[in-house]
């Protein structure tokens, strides 16, 4: 199973120039769409293929581009989401860093079906080496006539921009990212309207993930059916997962969904097992906020089936005992890795980047990290912990955006299947012995 | 939360215009017309990078005052967002600010190992610049390179799989480097600190 749709030409030398991407058979989706097919034809395509979108929420990318409305005649935005701020992600940085120009073709495909004539490529302000590689490759597709006016006598006009955030992972959260894209703070707008309807500037607008938008052109070339052909069920194409933490080769894989979790982190050509010959703990599996699993539920689901790495394998058990593929974002952890330390310090994350416009989101983030703080610290209570769980349960749901949800699973979860750490925290504190790392007399120099 | 509480330092600033370079002003305006008609305020997040990386390395609030001249703005408009991103210092900073990644990914393979090392070795806690002006020091979420744990980001570049031996090596080059180029630019940050 190595069929690859992003990376097949990555060890290709220059695959990061125009021409050496070209000579790949790069660009080709653009011709053919701008001379064979129609814009409604592309947006069939990609809803055959089934492609769901790769940022987190797994949303079907064909089904969100027909929401656009077509009916108004205001000018219609693409809006590519680069800031990926979740932790434990690193997938998008890597295909902008190799391969920019696949990103740029999937933008241009993109951008015909939907009837836009401006795409802007948000990218976190963080990442400014990529918009060098960006800039330059858009300079390239200039210069070869697949951007600006009349693009490949087609009387279609194209112009991408690159745009840069400047700090506050609010901005991936599609709404949050428009606002952005304005001038404005990352406030999260409640939806509806959708940006389908109401995005950028008050236009239809579609926001889509750096990794989706590269696989179209890969589906405008061989047909939505071919694209399809891979995978597994609903969980369609390929995935990029960046794997981290306490691994062996920590590192962006391109796996075709439906690889079990077991081969992904134990196989050489993957994460190739924990690191020192340690035991699995736990693993996120699809970046800092979905639900944490301890090693015998990742690999396995409640019900003894193998685990996949597909969008329903991962689900499976609910939050019960199942997770989500979310952005890919694959965090491993051994058996020294502290849960009540780790869940402090992601709770600490979202307290942190909570634009604070809801107050169960603003004043629950904030509440729930400094009672895991005191509980890290040896200060707990043995009801904190459902303290902990109540205040989850009231951000969850509550909130304009879903980083409260997100800042409340990994809490929950960390909670429901680590619940003896917890306690032991409370009862034990100078048991685990984690917290003494960060601490300056601790530090060899 | 992001806020950050605005603070305007004593500078010295007075009777001098605060202008871009030519260079900039060119940059400014290809950036501009990157937005439609009327939506000139989209360039802001993109103009306050410039802003700073031209004005010694921070906000002030002339500086912000004047983007929002260029932008024919609120002066309100770019403090609300200067204040809301993370990137946007508004404080006086050193000539190098170090960001240390601090989240889950590399906490877990020795990020508070580096971080608490950093405070040893120029003698600050995260926030604080050293006394020779030349370093802040930043504790920051992640970076996006949780691959190459545990990380720091030094002006716009990456530093990956930190050591204490590789921290050694990053800073001693960087002081070296400002001990043999004393520019007007390092100069200037004398005054504050
Ligand atoms: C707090 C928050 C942060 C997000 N960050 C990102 C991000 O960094 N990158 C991204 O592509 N999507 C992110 N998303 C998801 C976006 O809102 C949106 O669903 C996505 O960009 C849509 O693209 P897709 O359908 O191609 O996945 C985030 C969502 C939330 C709630
Ligand atoms: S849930 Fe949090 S981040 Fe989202 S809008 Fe509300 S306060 Fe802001
Ligand atoms: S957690 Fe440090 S770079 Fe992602």
């Amino acid at each position: 199973m190595e069929r690859k749709i992003l990376l097949k030409h990555l060890d290709v030398p220059g695959i990061r120039t125009f021409g050496v991407f070209r000579s790949t058979g790069g660009y080709r989706s653009v011709e053919h769409a701008l001379k064979n097919m129609t814009p409604d034809e592309v947006v069939e395509e990609v809803k055959e293929s089934g492609l769901r979108g790769r940022g987190g929420a797994g949303f079907p990318a064909g089904m969100k581009w027909s929401f656009i409305d077509r009916k108004s005649n205001k000018p219609r935005y693409l809006i590519c989401n680069a800031d990926e701020s979740e932790p434990g992600t690193f997938k998008d940085r890597y295909l902008m860093e190799k391969i920019p120009h696949l990103l740029i073709e999937g933008m241009i495909c993109s951008c015909y079906a939907l009837g836009a004539n401006t795409g802007y490529i948000y990218v976190r302000g963080e990442y400014k080496y990529i918009i060098g590689i960006l800039n330059e490759a858009i300079r390239e597709a200039y210069d070869h006539g697949f951007l600006g006016k009349n693009i490949l006598g087609s009387n279609y006009n194209l112009d991408i921009h690159v745009h840069s955030g400047a700090g506050a992972y609010i901005c991936g959260e599609e709404t949050a990212l428009i606002e952005s894209l304005e001038g404005k703070r990352g406030n999260p707008r409640i939806k509806p309207p959708f940006p389908a309807v109401v995005g950028l500037y008050g236009c239809p607008t579609v926001v889509n993930n750096v990794e989706t938008l590269a696989n179209i052109g890969f589906i405008v070339n061989h047909g939505g059916s071919e694209f399809a052909r891979y995978g597994m069920g609903k969980s369609t194409g390929t995935k990029l997962i960046s794997a981290c933490g306490n691994i062996n080769n920590p590192g962006v894989y391109e796996i075709e969904l439906g690889l079990s979790v077991r081969e992904f982190l134990y196989d050489p050509k993957y994460c190739g097992g924990i690191k020192n010959g340690k035991e699995l703990k736990a693993v996120i599996a699809g970046g800092s906020s979905v639900p944490i699993l301890p090693a015998n539920l990742i690999l396995q689901t409640a019900a003894g089936a193998e685990r996949l790495m597909t969008y329903e394998s991962l689900a499976e058990g609910g939050f019960v005992s199942g997770t989500m593929l979310g952005s890919g974002g694959f965090i491993v952890y051994d058996e020294d890795a502290c849960i009540v330390r780790n869940t402090w310090n992601l709770a600490r994350f979202y307290h942190h980047e909570s634009c604070g416009q809801c107050s169960p989101c603003r004043e629950g983030t904030g509440w729930m990290e400094n009672v895991l703080h005191r509980i890290e610290n040896g200060h707990g209570r043995q009801k904190d912990i459902d303290l902990l769980v109540s205040i989850a349960s009231k951000i969850e749901g509550n909130t304009i955006c879903p980083l409260g949800d997100a800042a409340a699973w990994p809490v929950a979860s960390a909670i429901r299947h680590f619940r003896h750490e917890f306690e032991e925290h409370v009862l034990h504190p100078e048991r685990c012995g984690r917290n003494e790392i960060g601490k300056l007399e601790n530090v060899e120099s | 939360m992001l806020d950050k509480r605005i603070n305007h330092p004593l500078h010295e600033k007075e009777g001098k215009e605060i202008c871009f370079s030519e260079a900039s002003l060119q940059k400014v305006e290809q950036i501009i017309s990157r937005y439609p008609k009327g939506k000139e305020k989209s360039a802001l997040l993109p103009l306050l990078h410039i802003a700073q990386e031209e004005f010694e390395g921070y906000l002030s609030v002339d500086v912000m005052d004047y983007v929002a001249k260029i932008l024919n703005i609120q002066p309100i408009e770019v403090y609300e967002v200067a204040t809301f991103y993370s990137q946007y210092y508004l404080d006086p900073v050193g000539k190098h600010v170090i960001e240390i990644c601090r989240t889950g990914p590399c906490a877990i393979c020795g990020g508070e190992a580096m971080q608490a090392y950093l405070e040893k070795k120029l003698s600050v806690k995260e926030g604080e610049t050293t006394t020779d002006g030349l370093f802040t020091l930043k504790a920051v979420e992640c970076l996006g390179a949780c691959g190459s744990a545990p990380v720091m980001q030094i002006n716009t570049e990456f530093y990956e799989h930190l050591t204490f031996e590789k921290i050694d090596q990053i800073l001693d080059e960087l002081t070296k480097k400002a001990k043999e180029a004393k520019s007007e630019k390092s100069l200037w940050k004398e005054k504050f600190f």
